[in-house]
This record gives C-alpha cells, sequence and structure tokens, in this order.
C-alpha cells in the first residue's frame, strides 16, 4: 500500500516539477545569453493563464482535436508514473517496461501529429511530417540503446535496471558509453530541443512541436505545453537514472527517501544547466541534416550493442 | 462435436458457393443464401476451431473420399484450431459485411454470381486446408484457396490492370504450389506415404531437411509475400471488392503461415537454427521494405497490401527467432518465439481486415481510392472513422490495442539471444530487433499519413465532400473488429496462455511463466526480466483522461469554446490545396531512404493547361523492375525462339510425330 502512495506521489511530483525544469532551462539560457529572463517559475504562471483562457476552435476541426490534448497528455502522465524518480521497487514500474514506455510516448505523438493535419492547415501537416519523420528515426536508435543496457541487466524493467545498476555501480562498459552517449543525442531530438527543433521559434521554415500544436488555444494548448515540458522531465530522468543511479532510494524509509530526492533535484538542475549550456553554444540544423545526427545516435546506440556482444558477454 | 462443427463450417461454405446458382434470378435470395450461410460457416468454424483450442482436442479421422489408394485423412488439433478460428472469424465479419458492400456490383456489368460461387470456395479451401492431413488432401484444398481466390480477384476483369493482377497471381500462385508440393514430395519419397503421421516419423539427412525447408520455405513464402516474393500481392488485394482483399490479406497469408508451421514444426520435426537465421532475416527484410514501400502509395488498398508484407515479415521474424532458439537448444525461448508469432497472426487478421473493410466503406462511399483526393472523411463519416483509427493504432503497434502486444513479445524474445553462445547469432538477432524497432516507428509515421489525410483535413475532391456514413452492415462489421482490436490488446494474459497450448504441442516445452502471475500481467520468462500489465495501462489511461476532464470541465463555464474560422494569416481563405497532400508528407522519409525505390520525379513548367506547374511522382518497387521484369522478358524471349518449331506446315509436324514415334519406340525397347 505504501508503495502505491508513493507511486501516486511521485506521478504528482513528476506533473508538478515538469514546468520548473522547464523554466530553469529558459531561465539560464537566459543569463547566457545575458538576458533579464523570466523567473524559472514562469511556466506556471503560463499554463495557469492558459487554463483560464478562452478556447477557440477553427470551424474545420473534428473531434480528433479535441481529444488529442487529452490523450497526449494522460498518456505522457502514466510515462511519469512508471519511471523511477527518487526511489526504485514502486508497484507502478511493472505496468509497462521500457518498451511499453517507447510505445506510450508513440501513442502520444500519433495523436499530436493527428491534431496537427486535422484543422487543414499547411503548417499543421508540416510539423506533422517532421514530427513523424525524426521520431522515425529516434525511436530505433532509443530502443537500440534500451537493448543495450536491457541485456548487460538481464531486464525491461526500469526498477530492475535501475536496481542492478545500484548494485552493479563502478563498472563502466564501453557499451554503457556508447549507449549513454546515443540516448542522450535521442532525448534531445525526442524531446524537441536545439539542434533538431527549437521550442522557442514560430519560424515556419524550422518549427516542429510548434507547427502542430500552432491551432490550440485555451485549456487544449495548456494541455499540450505541460505534456512536452513532462516529456523533457521524462527524458531526463530516464537518462540519469539509468546512467547516474547513484543516490536514488531502494527502499521506502524516510532517510533514503529523502536522499533519493535531494539527489535528483541536484542531478535535475545540472543536467538543465547543461541542456542550456548546448543549446546556447550550438545552432539549430537544418532539417535535412537531422538524419545525420539521428543516424549517429543509431550507430553509437549500434556500437554499444555490438560491443556489449562482442566484449562483455561472459 | 468439434470435428463435426469443422465439418458443418466446410459444408455450409461449400453450400453458400453452390445454393445461390439455382436462385440465380433473383439477386436478393442468391445474395440471402450465399451470405447467411456465409455466417453460419464462419460461426460453426469459430466454435469448432475454438474447442478444439480450448480443450486441447486432438483427434484424426479418415474419409473414403479421393485417390483408391489413398483415402483422406483429416486432422484437427490446436494449431489447425487457431488458424481455423481465424480462417472463419473473418468470414463471419465478411458475411455481414458482404451484403450491403455488394449492392455496388448489383449494377454493375458483372453479375453477382461468380462472386458469390467463389467466395464460398475460398472459404471452404481455406477451411479445408486446417483439416487436411496427408499431402494430397492438402494441395487439393490449397489449390482449391489460391484458384477460387484468382476468380476473386479477376472478378472485375473489364479492368486491364485487374486482369494482369490476377495473372500474375495466379502464377505466382501455381510455381508456389509446385515448390510446396516438391517439398511433400521429399518427406513423401522417404516415408513412402501420403500422410503426415508416417511423414513425421522419418529421420532425413540435414542435407535433405534442408532442402525441404528451403523448398516449403520458398512455396509458402510465395503465398504468404515475403520479399522477395511479395510481387503479386501489392498488385492483387487492391483490385478484389474489399471483403475479399480483408479475407485475402487478413486470413490467406495466414494459412501459408500455418503451411509452413505445420511443415517446419510438425512434419520435419528437427529444427536446425541455420534455419531460423533465415527466416529470420528474411522476415527483417520483409518487415522494413514492405513498410517502407507502403509508405510510399497513395493508392490506400495498396498501402494496406505492402502493410501485409511488413506484417508477414513480423511473423516471420518470430518464427525466425523461435527456429533459432529451438535449433540451439533452449525450447522455452522458442516457445515465447513461437507464441509473438501466432500471436501477431490473430492481430494482423484482425486489424488488417478491419483496415480493408473500412477502406472500402470509403471506396463504396467516395468512389475514390486515391489518397490524394480524400480528406475530412471523420465528419462524414464518423463511425467508420473511429474504427479506422483504432485499426490505424493498432497496426502501428501502440499500446494499449493488440498489435503492441504480439511486437513486444517479439522484443522481449530478441532480447533473450544473449543466453546463446555464437556471439555472432547474438548480434544478428539484435539487429533485427533494431530494424523491428524502425518499421514500428516507420509504420505509425505511414498511418499518421494515412489517417491524417483520409480523414482529418478538409476534402480534397468533390466526391470526399459528398461522401455518406456507409450501411448498417458495414459499420456493424467493423465495429465488431475493433472491439476485438482492443479486447485482445488490453487482455492479452489469456490468448497467450491459450496459444502456449500450441507452443506445447509443437516443441518440447512451452512458456507457463508468462502467463502465471495473473490476469493482470503479462511476464515473458519473468516478473523482474520484464512485465506488462495491459488492463492496467488501459485502466490508467482512462482514469487520468477521466481526471483530467473532470478537473478542466467546471471552467468551462468562464472559459467557453469559440468556433472560428482557421487564422489564415491574413491571406485571405484557406483551401484544400494548401493543406500537406500523402506525397508531401512522406517527402522527408523518401528524401532520407531515397536508394530503396525507384523514385522518377517530373515537374513541368506552368502552361496553358496547368496553370499551375504539373508535378508527377512515380515511386516503383525494385524487386519488380530488376528481378520480375527480366525473368518475364527472357521467358518471352525463350518462348519465341521455341516458337521457331511452329512452321505453319503439315508436312513439318508430321516430321515432328514421326521422329517422336520413333524416340519413343526407342524408349520402350531399351
Amino acid at each position: 500500500m505504501n508503495g502505491w502512495i508513493l507511486a501516486l506521489a511521485q506521478t504528482i511530483l513528476f506533473l508538478f516539477c515538469a514546468p520548473l525544469l522547464t523554466g530553469w532551462v529558459k531561465w539560464v539560457k537566459c543569463k547566457l545569453q545575458s538576458r533579464r529572463g523570466a523567473p524559472p517559475w514562469q511556466p506556471y504562471r503560463d499554463l495557469l493563464k492558459l487554463f483560464r483562457k478562452e478556447v477557440v476552435l477553427s470551424e474545420s476541426a473534428s473531434p480528433i482535436f479535441r481529444v488529442a490534448p487529452y490523450i497526449v497528455f494522460s498518456v505522457t502522465a502514466l510515462a511519469g508514473a512508471v519511471v523511477p524518480m527518487f526511489a526504485v521497487g514502486l508497484p507502478s514500474a511493472a505496468i509497462a517496461d521500457v518498451i511499453v514506455l517507447v510505445g506510450f510516448f508513440a501513442l502520444g505523438r500519433f495523436f499530436l501529429a493527428l491534431a496537427g493535419m486535422d484543422v487543414g492547415t499547411a503548417f499543421g501537416g508540416m510539423g506533422s511530417s517532421r514530427e513523424m519523420t525524426i521520431s522515425s528515426l529516434a525511436e530505433p536508435a532509443m530502443l537500440m540503446g534500451i537493448f543495450t543496457i536491457a541485456m548487460t541487466v538481464h531486464s525491461t524493467n526500469l526498477a530492475s535496471m535501475t536496481r542492478y545498476l545500484l548494485e552493479h555501480p563502478i563498472q563502466l562498459y564501453p557499451s554503457f558509453v556508447f549507449a549513454a552517449m546515443g540516448m542522450l543525442l535521442v532525448a534531445v531530438a525526442e524531446t524537441g530541443r536545439i539542434p533538431i527543433d527549437n521550442p522557442a521559434t514560430h519560424l515556419e521554415l524550422t518549427m516542429v512541436h510548434e507547427a502542430m500544436i500552432l491551432e490550440y488555444t485555451g485549456r487544449h494548448l495548456a494541455l499540450m505545453e505541460w505534456g512536452a515540458m513532462l516529456k523533457l522531465m521524462i527524458y531526463s530522468i530516464l537518462l540519469v537514472n539509468l546512467f547516474l543511479p547513484w543516490g536514488i532510494a531502494d527502499n521506502f524509509s524516510t532517510l533514503p527517501l529523502l536522499i533519493g530526492f535531494g539527489s535528483i533535484v541536484i542531478k535535475l538542475f545540472l543536467l538543465g544547466t547543461a541542456l542550456a549550456v548546448m543549446e546556447t553554444g550550438i545552432a539549430k540544423m537544418r532539417f535535412f541534416r537531422a538524419p545525420q545526427y539521428l543516424g549517429l545516435a543509431f550507430i553509437l546506440c549500434l556500437l554499444g550493442m555490438l560491443s556489449h556482444v562482442i566484449l562483455e558477454i561472459n | 462435436m468439434a470435428l463435426n462443427l469443422v465439418y458443418l463450417a466446410i459444408i455450409t461454405a461449400l453450400g453458400s458457393a453452390l445454393l445461390p446458382i439455382l436462385f440465380y434470378r433473383s439477386i436478393s435470395a442468391s445474395k440471402f443464401v450465399a451470405f447467411n450461410l456465409l455466417g453460419i460457416s464462419g460461426l460453426s468454424g469459430i466454435l469448432g476451431g475454438g474447442m478444439a483450442l480450448l480443450r486441447h482436442i486432438d483427434i484424426s479421422q479418415e474419409l473414403p473420399i479421393g485417390l483408391p489408394w489413398l483415402p483422406c485423412h483429416l486432422h484437427l488439433d490446436p494449431l489447425s484450431g487457431f488458424f481455423l478460428v481465424l480462417v472463419s472469424l473473418v468470414s463471419l465479419i465478411a458475411a455481414i459485411y458482404g451484403p450491403a458492400y455488394v449492392e455496388e456490383y448489383q449494377q454493375g456489368p458483372q453479375p453477382l454470381l461468380p462472386l458469390t460461387l467463389f467466395t464460398g470456395l475460398f472459404v471452404a479451401g481455406m477451411q479445408m486446408v486446417m483439416l487436411a492431413s496427408d499431402a494430397f488432401s492438402f494441395m487439393i484444398a490449397w489449390e482449391l484457396m489460391s484458384v477460387s481466390s484468382y476468380f476473386l480477384v479477376a472478378y472485375q476483369h473489364q479492368n486491364e490492370t485487374n486482369r494482369s493482377a490476377a495473372f500474375i497471381y495466379l502464377l505466382m500462385a501455381q510455381v508456389g504450389g509446385l515448390f510446396i508440393l516438391a517439398a511433400y514430395g521429399v518427406l513423401a519419397g522417404f516415408s513412402g506415404a501420403f500422410d503426415f503421421t508416417s511423414m513425421q516419423l522419418v529421420e532425413l539427412s540435414p542435407a535433405w531437411s534442408s532442402l525441404a525447408f528451403t523448398l516449403a520455405l520458398i512455396g509458402f513464402g510465395m503465398k504468404a509475400g515475403i520479399v522477395p516474393l511479395h510481387v503479386w500481392l501489392p498488385q492483387a488485394h487492391p483490385v478484389a471488392p474489399s471483403h475479399i482483399s480483408a479475407l485475402m490479406s487478413g486470413v490467406m497469408l495466414k494459412v501459408a503461415i500455418y503451411g509452413f508451421i505445420r511443415f517446419v514444426y510438425d512434419l520435419l520435426g528437427h529444427v536446425y537454427w541455420q534455419w531460423g537465421v533465415v527466416v529470420l532475416i528474411i522476415g527483417s527484410l520483409s518487415a522494413i521494405l514492405g513498410v517502407l514501400y507502403a509508405l510510399m502509395q497513395h493508392d490506400l488498398k495498396r498501402l494496406l497490401a505492402y502493410h501485409s508484407v511488413e506484417n508477414i515479415g513480423i511473423i516471420y521474424m518470430g518464427l525466425g527467432l523461435s527456429m533459432i532458439f529451438y535449433g540451439s537448444g533452449y525450447p522455452q525461448l522458442a516457445a515465447l518465439g513461437l507464441i509473438a508469432a501466432l500471436y501477431h497472426c490473430l492481430n494482423h487478421a484482425l486489424f488488417k481486415s478491419l483496415l480493408f473493410l473500412g477502406a472500402g466503406a470509403i471506396l463504396q462511399q467516395s468512389h475514390e481510392h486515391d489518397l490524394e483526393k480524400m480528406g475530412g472523411l471523420i465528419k462524414k463519416m464518423p463511425v467508420t472513422a473511429v474504427c479506422f483509427l483504432v485499426g490505424c493504432i493498432s497496426i502501428s503497434a501502440l499500446p494499449p490495442f493488440n498489435g503492441f502486444v504480439s511486437e513486444w513479445l517479439t522484443f522481449q524474445t530478441a532480447l533473450q539471444g544473449t543466453v546463446l553462445s555464437n556471439h555472432i547469432l547474438t548480434a544478428v538477432i539484435s539487429i533485427s530487433a533494431a530494424v523491428l524497432a524502425l518499421t514500428g516507428a516507420l509504420a505509425a509515421a505511414c498511418f499518421v499519413k494515412v489517417y491524417g489525410i483520409c480523414f482529418l483535413g478538409l476534402p480534397r475532391s468533390q466526391k470526399a465532400a459528398q461522401a455518406t456514413e456507409a450501411a448498417y452492415g458495414l459499420q456493424l462489421s467493423q465495429i465488431l473488429l475493433a472491439i476485438l482490436c482492443l479486447a485482445f490488446g488490453v487482455f492479452p494474459t489469456w490468448t497467450v496462455s491459450q496459444l502456449d497450448t500450441i507452443a506445447q504441442l509443437l516443441l518440447p516445452a512451452g512458456m507457463p511463466v508468462a502467463t502465471s502471475h495473473g490476469w493482470l500481467w503479462l511476464t515473458p520468462v519473468s516478473m523482474d526480466v520484464a512485465s506488462y500489465g495491459a488492463p492496467l495501462v488501459f485502466f490508467a489511461i482512462g482514469c487520468a483522461w477521466l481526471l483530467i476532464w473532470l478537473w478542466l470541465h467546471p471552467r468551462r463555464k468562464n472559459t467557453t469554446i469559440r468556433i472560428a474560422p482557421t487564422w489564415d494569416c491574413g491571406f485571405g481563405s484557406l483551401n484544400a490545396r494548401m493543406q500537406y497532400t500523402a506525397s508531401s508528407f512522406t517527402m522527408p522519409i523518401r528524401r532520407i531512404f531515397r536508394p530503396v525505390w525507384s523514385v522518377s520525379e517530373n515537374y513541368k513548367k506552368p502552361d496553358q493547361e496547368n496553370p499551375g506547374g504539373k508535378y508527377q511522382l512515380t515511386v516503383d518497387d525494385w524487386v519488380w523492375l530488376k528481378i520480375y521484369q527480366p525473368i518475364g522478358r527472357l521467358l518471352l524471349a525463350t518462348a519465341r525462339r521455341a516458337a521457331l518449331i511452329q512452321g505453319g506446315n503439315i508436312r513439318v509436324y508430321l516430321v515432328y510425330s514421326f521422329f517422336t514415334l520413333l524416340f519413343l519406340l526407342w524408349v520402350v525397347s531399351l
């Protein structure tokens, strides 16, 4: 029972911390670019504002358009429920393993892309086409990276994976290095950050995610935006907990939980800062350079897999 | 009891073929008889097959028909029961769908009779394949299925494309049939008998057994549509009437899978892991090429046909993994792979039939099969739209629908590759898993395209704008399939435990662990290794949705919904031609995977006829251009050479006869 309460608490934490992470990244970016910048909690204000606003629907919008935000958000929230955040062994983690997690993201993306095509404007179709292209290259790379780790730890359950890595701490496998690099690239692409997509722009030639949600207003837009923030949070936690799991609680007593929480907060702030530094340092790629970028991610994950098979088995 | 039900199914299917001939004057009477009998056949087939599967029935019977020295051996076991359920289920659905759908043909140039006649024979043929337990009756049933489906493909033979598609289909079906015959020939040659029981007992040397395997792989593969033997499939499936497409794509391909499983696991018995590697590689190739070719199609039914190639590839991947593990001495993992393949057979039968029926409804209502001319159908045909969406989600392997479960099981099987001592093999398996991941992601992209272009946005043609919802029969059959797609996705545990009996029948061990944690959990290997709680996922998505909705709903009082024109950037109203098209949607993918297709793009500058210019895009299949067309040309050239002996002069022919006679006399005298 304790476990389920913790799982619920974790999901709620996921939901309500996600805007802070996005706000933090934005704030650091502003500071790095010598701008004044909105405070890190600005996303909360934005969401609140959007929830209070009137919804304007296009005449040509179909029910899919109205259903999609709810599906995207609830599926992403569910994905948050199965990723271990500050404790392993939560009962909710057994609902879905990491392949199902990738499936959740795919389901959310499916509806997001449909919503983009629903109104029948050129922007929406463009965004959907690009998003599906990028994701169809990113998803195999992601799964390849996951398989590399899964083969080492003999499991695809996120909790078992993290626990195994906790128990066998100082083993720097070459496969892990490759997989970590590959999955980092994938995470950047999947969460729509520079250099694949720029969350801060509405320039028609470059936008991907923003193009799909261009027609959204009010609470629908809020859910879509919140979903995107949540996705960034989930990917960050996934990366951190798979490759740097230290500090995460492996039982449900108070002190380890506090340590787990503290360590994940610190790690997330560091990762957010790193993301901001990277986004400030490099420019967005042309869309047709993205396959090379994702190809690199795939090759890295494949190398990880092969080095595991060749060097590490037995 | 089970066997009698299956007999009833076959007899009623034959009845639905032959009885309407008596009522040929009245269209409504013949339709009534044909489709009702087909429905009864489907129902009793489901019951009979289901009993065999659920109660582990294993009975044989000999009927004194057929050749004088070879009675007809029949056999019903869980494996054939499972495939019988698939065949009969889709037949039942087709029987519900048919009456309203064929109204279209009643005003057409063809009589309805050939359609009902060959549909009945086709279904009966497929059901008989499942029962056949000797090579002779198997081939008879197989050919009944092939030839009657040829007539169904050729039904609207006034169109040139239909005739050529049907011809290629018949040709390849017959060549495939020859290979199967040869494969049985190898077994029959060593066992000296034609029935499966004596074939099972025979011990073959590795070379002979590999030869038989290769022949069976090609023969059944030709029917199943693996790359590069798939070329008939995207030609034949689109031109058949839609409920026939559903039967052909949904279950006829599965009959080939059944034949392959029966031959390899049951008759050959000893499986070598090298075969598994071949099957795995062929499966991976079919999966990835199938989906890449599907992406480039804009004829809806042709696109779906290419997706059949993809899904058959996924099934073969599961089988290949299973054979690798079986040959390497891991029967439990082999069972897992086999279960994944069988589950995907079931899923593909459901969602592919659903999609073909949906495509048929669209075709009937809008008379369009070109995606580029559809759009906005969700408002005109809401029920079809929802069912089609379920099909799209299922085929894209997204949780919590059924396609996901079988792909997940295939992934789990592939991940167990580390137990093998041959590390190159492990690497091959991992790469095939990556191919499967790529396939799934591309399939999702493809169905976003299909659904987005077809049902969403603004109508791209007058016909699409005037479409209305399909008749009740069409809706009902789609709703049934959509519900089944969801049910088999949300409750996979029960299905897997039933499929486990088939695995136990064919392999020394089953995979009971997979379902040992209760109905909520699917845990191949063990709970620690991987678990998927599909009912919980479904429940949780529903709960999350409800919570958000409840939370947001009261606010509607303050935040109203306003319907307004789409924002047009101030340039004047948007029109349907400004939307993304199917070709433009897939343009990035076309550019990335450029060498896969033979693409020719043609752009004409604006002129009098086309004030906006004209862009023409042709995407062709390399396999067709580089393998089949040269073979066809070679055959024609050879035939032309051979035709030289036909001088047309009677004296020359008499000389031929004379020398033939001499030659034969010489042979006899030896």
